[in-house]
């Protein structure tokens, strides 16, 4: 027990001291969360640039609230009829989003496809003030209504989907790199001899860095569930505490992708290359940086293959999309079904000596 | 019973024998040198008898035990310095030997006195990236020791250090055994040999080739004593004809003369009154290794 503390500690330091793997294992991924959560969860879009040629009398006879709405979307500027080709051309050039005019009775808009998000607003925006104008023109109360409800929670943002994922690439990475550089740089250094010749059990040193490992990733599950929700508004769900033995699996999945790489390659740096290449294609792969729902079913298939994916899944499902505790249970079971399969591979593989 | 049996022992990395059939006992409380230059199978020895590796043949009794596969019973009662420092990173010298302390189940208090010892107390808080060669070997020496081991190797633990440090680590070194613990301690250095070991075992390619006291070795080689003195005081001729002086000449250091009767040549000088810039040097194990191996000596 004194052994496995003492052996514990000193990783614990040697982690706590060495600036790259703080940073590659906390700092790094928190740019991201920092980027994806602060930077573009601003979901209030600016307002569409708009010349209007002359008077655009549809626009102009709204109703008083519809007029409002309209105002707060589309920032408008009349112009003369003759400037009318100069103000297309700045639209084509990017300098404006939308040229309107009138022509009879029909809305006229102009507009690019670069933006495509912005052009489908544009284009439904204006649908629904014409139509709505045309239902008024009738004078009919209209007979059917939409009412527009998101499955997810009300609130749900961009920082809810993002911090389970880089979540899980933070603790996937340091897990990794963590036991890929343990096992290859004690046996560079001879340390691994040095503790096979004293009367630690080989379990007992196995064990202290699994347990050092998971306190590093329960350090960074806290610092990554209290910025989001501090900072940037994350909303967790009734059972994000499931996240913690989500956690505890993934590492335990990921320590065995560090020691597979570690038992593969020869050198500390070779190892931790392996490590890389092994996690940031799978971080991709499991939709750690955006979501795969509009990937190709092939991708699909691949990135179910993924142990990252299903510790991703499993976060998502408990930290953000309100699913009861058992939603984690299922990717609890593969991520362990993975680690069982990956130390055994690397136990076979592993050797005392560089040589 | 000694403290290490090796009988017949043989080591090969694929078909090249590194340890090539070696012989040799260690007696309980004894300092014993394996003394070769680089590639003679000095750590591999070491190596066979810690029970890091598997012998190919031959047997290996260490405290009356076999050593491979890993005996977890023997290994609290033997201390082992690696030729590498092998340290946890990032640690500092009094936080490596409290971990190896806590690995032996010792109190943390004598990692203190050890450090102490070896006198790091002051280097106490230095990580052990940054302790200077013989600082390190200091630290790697106390974690070896930490557990108060029956048996403690040491693979080369002056290498590297410059003259002086190397002579102060002998004042620790040679203070191992009183106590006694046995020590087996590997060397390039011919004096640190003498100087330290009750025994040494010369070993090249794998074999070796003499073992005895290095006083005894010394004596078997019947290698003549050189007595240098200063010029003028004496022709060549006239030296020559002193009893006992089996050759003289002019050499740039003084004049030389070589005699296997080092004691009735020096007391002819002195009664003559002729001992001005007097040197004697004696045969050394470089003498005996010169001898036994045909070539000279370099580490
Ligand atoms: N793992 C290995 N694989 C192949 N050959 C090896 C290995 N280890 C050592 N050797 C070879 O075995 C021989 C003996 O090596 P060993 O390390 O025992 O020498 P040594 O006497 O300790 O040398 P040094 O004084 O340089 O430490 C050398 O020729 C070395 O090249
Ligand atoms: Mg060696």
């Amino acid at each position: 027990m004194k052994a496995f503390k003492a052996i514990a500690v000193a990783i614990l330091k040697g982690f706590v001291r060495d600036k790259a793997s703080v940073f590659f294992a906390i700092v790094f991924p928190l740019m991201f969360l920092v980027l994806f959560g602060g930077i573009f969860n601003n979901t209030e879009s600016s307002p569409v640039e708009t010349k209007s040629v002359g008077e655009v009398a549809l626009i102009d006879g709204l109703p008083k609230d519809a007029k409002e709405a309209f105002d707060e979307s589309f920032d408008v500027e009349q112009v003369d009829a003759a400037d009318r080709d100069d103000a297309i051309a700045e639209v084509r050039k990017g300098d404006l989003d939308l040229v309107l005019e009138q022509d009879g009775d029909t809305l006229v808009a102009h507009y690019t496809q670069t933006d495509q998000v912005k052009a489908a607003t544009i284009r439904g925006v204006l649908q629904a003030f014409v139509d709505g104008t045309n239902v008024a023109v009738t004078g009919q109360e209209p007979k059917f209504s939409l009412q527009a409800e998101s499955v997810e929670d009300d609130s749900m943002q961009m920082i809810d989907f993002v911090t389970p994922g880089l979540l899980g690439w933070a603790i996937a990475m340091s897990a990794a790199f963590g036991a890929a550089a343990t096992l290859n740089g004690w046996r560079t250094t001879k340390l691994l001899r040095r503790i096979q010749l004293s009367p630690v059990p080989t379990g007992v040193v196995v064990g202290a860095r699994v347990v050092a490992t998971m306190l590093i990733a329960l350090v960074q599950t806290a610092i990554f569930l209290g910025l989001g929700t501090v900072a940037f508004g994350l909303n967790l769900t009734g059972s994000w505490w499931m996240s913690v033995p989500l956690v505890m699996c993934g590492t335990l999945c990921f320590l065995a992708v560090g020691l597979l790489s570690g038992a593969v390659a020869k050198t500390t740096e070779g190892a931790v290359n392996m490590a890389n290449f092994l996690v940031l294609p799978m971080a991709f792969l499991s939709g750690s940086f955006f979501p795969l729902d509009s990937a190709p079913g092939w991708l699909q298939v691949i990135s179910k293959a993924m142990p990252l994916r299903h510790l991703n899944d499993g976060m998502l499902d408990v930290m953000v999309r309100g699913e009861g505790p058992a939603a984690a249970l299922v990717p609890m079971g593969i991520l362990l079904v993975f680690a069982a399969v990956l130390t055994a591979i690397a136990a076979k593989l592993f050797r005392w000596d560089t040589v | 019973m000694g403290a290490v049996d090796v009988a017949e022992l043989v080591m090969a990395y694929g078909d090249f024998r590194a340890v090539d059939g070696i012989s040799f006992e260690v007696g309980e409380g004894e300092f014993f040198g394996i003394l070769g230059p680089n590639g003679a199978g000095k750590t591999t020895t070491l190596e066979l008898i810690e029970g890091l590796r598997k012998p190919a043949s031959g047997s290996v009794r260490l405290l009356g035990e076999v050593p491979w596969p890993r005996n977890s019973g023997l290994l609290p009662r033997i201390g082992v310095q690696l030729q590498a420092s092998a340290f946890f990173e990032r640690l500092d010298a009094r936080e490596q030997i409290h971990t190896f302390a806590s690995m032996y189940g010792v109190s943390t208090a004598r990692g203190d006195e050890w450090l102490e010892r070896v006198g790091l107390t002051e280097k106490a808080g230095v990580a052990a990236e940054k302790l200077s060669g013989g600082q390190a070997q200091r630290l790697a020496i106390a974690c070896a020791l930490v557990h108060d081991p029956e048996v403690v190797f040491l693979d080369e633990p002056t290498a590297a250090l410059d003259p002086q440090a190397r002579r102060n680590l002998w004042d620790l070194l040679s203070g191992l055994n009183d106590d006694g613990r046995t020590v087996i301690l590997t060397t390039h250095y011919m004096d640190e040999a003498e100087v330290l070991c009750d025994r040494v075992a010369i070993m090249d390619h794998g074999k070796i080739l003499k073992l005895g006291s290095p006083a005894e070795l010394i004596r078997g080689l019947d290698a003549p004593v050189r007595i240098t003195i200063a010029d003028a005081q004496l022709s060549v001729a006239e030296a020559g004809r002193i009893a006992g002086v089996d050759d003289a000449s002019e050499e740039a250091a003084g004049l030389v003369l070589t005699t296997r009767r080092p004691a009735d040549v020096l007391t002819a000088l002195a009664g003559g009154d002729q001992l001005d810039g007097l040197q004697v040097k004696a045969a050394t194990l470089e003498d005996v290794f010169l001898d036994v191996t045909g070539r000279e000596y370099r580490a």
